[in-house]
């Protein structure tokens, strides 16, 4: 009876110490514990992953997953009165503020690369693209070979340019580039006559055009010319908070929740986007649903 | 606060394509071609905006009137204003009056407008508003659109300081001299040629200096109409290789050394032309 006891204690301290234990192992968790708030990166015109809706709050698809990935910090700290501090953040902000400990995750449509894991770390998969081509329609352009000769906007340094200028050159197309600056400035030389094409990840174009004066001018076309697949951005080295995220992206996975708050974004989505799952993304989604 | 952090310098100075080694595209190179498009979109534009600049500094001081003499044969009314006179017969028109006007309101106009603003004015609306050839001509047949539109839209917005400082230069001129100048018999071109400009610019050496150093520091703005320079560049290279504090470090570099350049080049400029106890350069 005694001896049952004292397991019974042992057990009880053991159990009351896993979590201060693991927030201590972790760098990040433990600053989140010391700070008492969560410091969640996001962006703001990434349409419907993370934006600003009319009361300008940060909505999306990113972020749902991110206030999740909250409540369960909430949870393994054991401090339900954790507060969220939202920052903004651009393309070119992001990395410096994840590397000086400003942000602890980034919300947004972030692709996942090796050359990028030298500096951060991503939770699951949650979101397969690729770079495709917007056009007016009748302009007779399908596929990048027919732009031979022709205009193209692209955003400078995203995956998209990169991809464009590899198949370009791979197939001797000559194509004549526009640098723009962002989406909507690159939206804008395609509304204008000033590109006859502009190229970005396909789920960005579909927002690109919902968005537009005359969405019925627009079109999307083309075979995938790159691999993009979209990640929540995490601080690096810490296993244990990456690992949380995981936990909980495997878990929604595997009950199907996931595959709802995909269909509450995009299928057909409060801005219109009507994107079902494709079936990789539906793969994906099987494939990282890891069991416990 | 803490700081997690891969520094990785070599990123910098790799010049061969190789995903191995972390080097994406050859970043050294694109550092070199973006510093190129830094001095030839700022050295382009100083040219528009000293010499533009000189000529809105010079109508800004114009204050004696300049008469047009039009012969009406029949006038319906007397009147006497700044701008225009009527009388029996014979209408004035003031030209000086008007373009110093014209001076002002260039100046107005573009010192108060965002330079962030101008640029996009001048490269997403002004093709809309021209006529249809015209406006596809700057948007598809112009070589290197972005780079003359950011060249033409820095100029004159330079302009509009360089001829605040131009005018000054000349305001600052003793009235006294310009007397004289016109006492020996000097016509009005004469007096700003030989007694007024010289002197002015002789004194406005340091603003000038000021804003030569702008015109490097603001050529960074064209990179929102797509002009790939410096900052354009060293955000490019961030984006590939994630590496942000390495690539922004070059560029502050490279500013730091082209705008200490120009300093060192002016200071000698300003102490080879400077006036005898007209100058503050004794206050070094």
């Amino acid at each position: 009876m005694l001896k049952k006891l004292g397991l019974l204690i042992v057990a009880a301290v053991a159990f009351g110490t896993v979590q201060p234990v693991e927030a201590g192992e972790s760098r990040v968790l433990k600053r989140i514990q010391e700070r008492g708030v969560v410091n969640m990166g996001h962006r703001e015109s990434s349409v419907p992953f993370a934006y600003i809706d009319k009361d300008g709050k940060p909505i999306g698809y990113s972020m749902d997953i991110c206030n999740m990935y909250v409540d369960k910090i909430r949870d393994t700290l054991k401090m339900p009165d954790l507060k969220v501090k939202l920052v903004p953040v651009t393309s070119q902000t992001r990395i410096a503020l994840m590397a000086n400990g400003t942000i602890d995750m980034e919300c947004g449509s972030t692709t996942n690369n090796l050359t990028r894991q030298k500096q951060v770390s991503y939770l699951a998969v949650t979101f397969i693209t690729g770079t495709k081509i917007a056009s007016k329609k009748g302009s007779g352009i399908m596929e990048i070979e027919d732009l031979n000769g022709k205009t193209i906007g692209l955003s400078q340094g995203t995956t998209n340019e990169k991809a464009i200028k590899r198949v370009a050159e791979e197939k001797g197309i000559k194509i004549k580039i526009i640098p723009v600056k962002d989406h909507p400035q690159g939206w804008l030389a395609l509304e204008t006559g000033r590109a006859d094409a502009y190229a970005s990840d396909d789920v960005l174009l579909y927002g690109l055009i919902s968005k537009s004066k005359n969405p019925a001018q627009f079109q999307v076309t083309g075979r995938f010319l790159s691999y993009d697949p979209y990640g929540i951005m995490v601080p690096q080295d810490d296993s244990i908070y990456q690992r949380l995220g995981n936990e909980l992206l495997a878990d929604m996975m595997r009950t199907g929740e996931m595959q709802k708050l995909y269909d509450k974004w995009f299928n057909p989505g409060p801005t219109g986007i009507n994107m079902p799952i494709s079936s990789t993304l539906k793969t994906a989604f099987e494939i990282q649903a890891l069991p416990h | 606060m803490e700081f997690s952090y891969n520094w990785d310098w070599s990123v910098l100075f790799c010049t061969v394509q190789d995903v191995k080694i972390g080097c994406v595209a050859p970043y050294f190179y694109w550092i070199v071609e973006g510093f190129g498009w830094t001095i030839a979109v700022a050295s382009a534009a100083w040219v528009i905006a000293f010499s533009w600049g000189s000529i809105i500094g010079i109508l800004r001081t114009l204050e004696d009137p300049i008469w047009l003499r039009i012969p009406v044969v029949k006038s319906p009314v007397n009147f006497n204003t700044s701008a225009i006179e009527a009388d029996n017969g014979v209408v004035l028109i003031n030209i000086a009056w008007f373009l110093h006007g014209f001076a002002t309101i260039y100046v107005t106009i573009f010192r108060n407008i965002p330079l962030l603003v101008q640029m996009f004015l001048w490269y997403f609306v002004l093709p809309e508003v021209l006529s249809k050839e015209a406006g596809m001509w700057l948007k598809r047949e112009l070589p290197l659109p972005e780079y003359w539109t950011s060249v033409v839209c820095l100029g004159l917005y330079t302009a509009s300081r360089v001829g605040e400082a131009v005018r000054a230069g000349i305001n600052s001129i003793t009235q006294g001299q310009h007397y004289a100048a016109m006492a020996v018999g000097l016509t009005r071109v004469q007096v700003y040629r030989y007694v007024l400009l010289p002197v002015a610019y002789r004194i406005i050496v340091p603003p000038l200096t000021s804003d030569f150093l702008g015109i490097f520091k603001n050529s960074s703005l064209a990179l929102t109409i797509g002009v790939l320079e410096l900052t354009a560049m060293t955000r490019q290279i961030d984006e590939y290789s994630y590496q942000t504090f390495e690539s922004f470090t070059a560029a502050t570099v490279l500013y730091i050394l082209v705008t200490a350049i120009v300093m060192f080049v002016m200071r000698i400029v300003e102490g080879r032309v400077s006036i005898p106890g007209m100058i503050s350069l004794g206050a070094k």
